[in-house]
């Protein structure tokens, strides 16, 4: 073959350039392996403590795919009406059971997002000027958002009974801890000139944040609000696994006790119900955001 | 002492019928938009009420479970493990493999499917919105549900928690997946295609050298929040630090309660400290530059 169309370079400069560049992909290369070695490893210690077997996931596996051969309903074209019928048998108390999980969901989150207002100005650091203020806000909102709500439900339940109080209560405190920091974060972006113009012009502490601070926040405060509400709307569900309320209860005692049918049917329910909320709140938080945007 | 009018103003205020005639809105707001703010307000409070009435929330409940609060909190301190402590220590351990494996899985799993579901790469609608349809029932169903239902297959232990966050998570990747593979740039792709790679090449050197640290850090964000699932899997048999805590509770044993709730705080920091630290280092340079 001919000169290639592109020029090279003459080895004397060409080498060291080929010597870096091996250099850097050795280098990577060494990164990589030792990368997958660690990953391999780390693997390896956790399928130990984890009790991984893969005969009995092997063994298991034909179980799992009759389990859900079990639980699809059995139906028929010809006789399909009553077949649903029989499917969804105890539809009236299910979607009962579900309304009082879907609002178990919304009176926590409602009371996790007043809690959480009032503590996320005080873990700003753009309005609260005491760091020990501010350090006792922030570490409460972290231990609201670091435990899991299941464990509060569990204390809570020993301590208010069983029923949708501990439930609520839990998901509160869950929901102050995770909105109050997501708050915060919106309130420490806002821009000052308003709040320094009240400040300026003899504005108290609650009017600068009234006037102030709010207009610029709450239409991302109240995105955040729905987003949050959906994810506690999943929450609630498993709550009543403990005995905090709800379609969790149900739930567990129709999986335990092998009631195929009922089990695809509740969460034929869940499911259903879950994605028309999630589509819901998605289209008013699109209205709300074109709305902000409009207001600019 | 005299205002001065601008002439334009003058002209305005002169015309003012006409104006308030024509542009209504900027005079008067309209009824239905002053009202709107009360009536939800008043809705959002109407539904709170009803709830609270169907629930039958009577105070004194609510203080009375106050109360009893206030002793267990009291009956907490000092936090302590017992003779447990090596036994919560392996629980530790075991929660922490659900999470890395459970993760890691989901993951391995999750990418072939992503491409399925992502546009740019098979065309095929039906394709598509099948897979999108898929992962999002996966994605329906609640890790405690999937851990119940795991534990019908290979009984109580932490396999089934494994392989309950490796299901729920392989939904939750593929979305993500699928969304940042068809957020990456379609030029590298073409290049190497009209370099005379095959569509697998055009994947391999086009695709996955803009993705991959995305992908990753995705995945470490999820065994952050993994190792806070994993922690609470046990309650329904799933194995980990969760049976303990639950049996605890039951039990009343307030001082271990408050140890294994510290130990799980502490555990979560420690890996969040960690994760952060490297999906820093993964995305950092490329993150700050983007």
């Amino acid at each position: 073959m001919a000169m290639s169309a592109v020029p090279t370079l003459p080895p004397a400069q060409l080498a060291p350039l080929a010597q870096a560049y091996a250099t850097a992909v050795a280098a990577k290369r060494r990164w990589m392996i030792g990368g997958v070695g660690l990953l391999i490893a780390l693997s390896l210690l956790s399928g130990w403590a984890g009790e991984v077997n893969a005969m009995k996931f092997w063994n298991g596996l034909p179980r799992f795919a009759s389990y859900f051969y079990d639980i699809l309903p059995k139906l028929r074209l010809e006789t399909l009406s009553a077949d649903l019928e029989e499917w969804f048998w105890n539809l009236d108390g299910w979607l009962t059971l579900f309304w009082d999980t879907l609002l178990i969901a919304y009176i926590g989150t409602l009371s996790g997002v007043i809690a959480g207002f009032f503590l996320c100005f005080l873990a700003s650091s753009n309005l609260t000027r005491s760091p020990s203020l501010r350090f006792m806000a922030r570490r409460t909102l972290e231990f609201c958002r670091t435990v899991p709500e299941i464990v509060f439900a569990l204390m809570f339940v020993y301590a208010f009974g069983f029923g949708p109080m501990p439930g609520v209560i839990a998901i509160a405190i869950h929901t102050a801890g995770a909105l109050g920091k997501q708050f915060s974060e919106v309130v420490e972006n806002v821009n000052m000139q308003p709040v320094e113009g009240l400040t300026a012009a003899g504005g108290t502490y609650v009017e600068t944040i009234r006037f102030g601070v709010v207009p610029q926040v709450l239409s991302n405060f109240v995105s955040y609000s729905l987003l949050r509400f959906e994810i506690n709307v999943r929450g609630a569900t498993v709550l009543g696994f403990v005995g905090a309320g709800g379609i969790g209860k149900e739930l567990i005692s129709s999986i335990r006790q092998f009631y195929y049918a009922d089990v695809s049917a509740i969460l034929v329910i869940i499911i259903g119900t879950v994605f028309l909320i999630d589509w819901l709140t998605e289209i008013l938080r699109h209205k709300l955001l074109s709305l902000d945007g409009a207001d600019r | 002492m005299s205002l001065r009018v601008s002439p334009l103003r003058a002209r305005a205020e002169a015309d003012r019928a006409s104006l308030k005639s024509h542009y209504p809105s900027v005079f008067r707001t309209p009824l239905q938009v002053r009202l709107l703010p009360p009536a939800v307000v008043m809705l959002g409070v109407g539904l709170a009420l009803y709830a609270l009435w169907r629930f039958d929330f009577a105070p004194s409940k609510f203080i009375d479970g106050l109360g009893k609060l206030g002793t267990v909190v009291v009956l907490m301190v000092p936090p302590s493990p017992g003779n447990q402590l090596w036994n919560y220590v392996a629980a530790l351990g075991e929660t922490l493999s659900i999470a890395f494996l459970g993760t890691l899985g989901a993951a391995i799993l999750a990418l072939p499917v992503s491409m399925l579901a992502a546009k740019n790469v098979v065309a095929s609608r039906l394709i598509h919105i099948a897979s999108r349809r898929f992962l999002d029932t996966i994605r329906g169903v609640d890790t405690l549900i999937w851990a119940l239902i795991w534990i019908n297959v290979v009984g109580l232990g932490p396999f089934a928690g494994i392989l309950a966050i490796m299901t729920s998570d392989f939904g939750s990747f593929g979305k993500l997946f699928s969304e940042a593979i068809e957020a990456s740039d379609r030029k590298p792709v073409d290049g190497v295609v009209s370099a005379g790679g095959s569509d697998l090449h055009g994947f391999r050197f086009g695709v996955l050298p803009q993705v991959l640290p995305v992908l990753l850090s995705q995945v470490l964000y999820y065994f952050e929040s993994n190792t806070r699932s994993a922690t609470i899997i046990g309650i329904v048999g799933a194995g980990g630090i969760g049976l303990y805590l639950a049996n605890e509770i039951t039990q009343a044993e307030w001082p271990h309660v408050a140890f294994l709730i510290l130990l799980i705080m502490a555990t979560v920091a420690t890996i969040d400290w960690i994760s952060t630290k490297v999906r820093l280092a993964i995305i950092g340079a490329r993150g700050r530059s983007a």
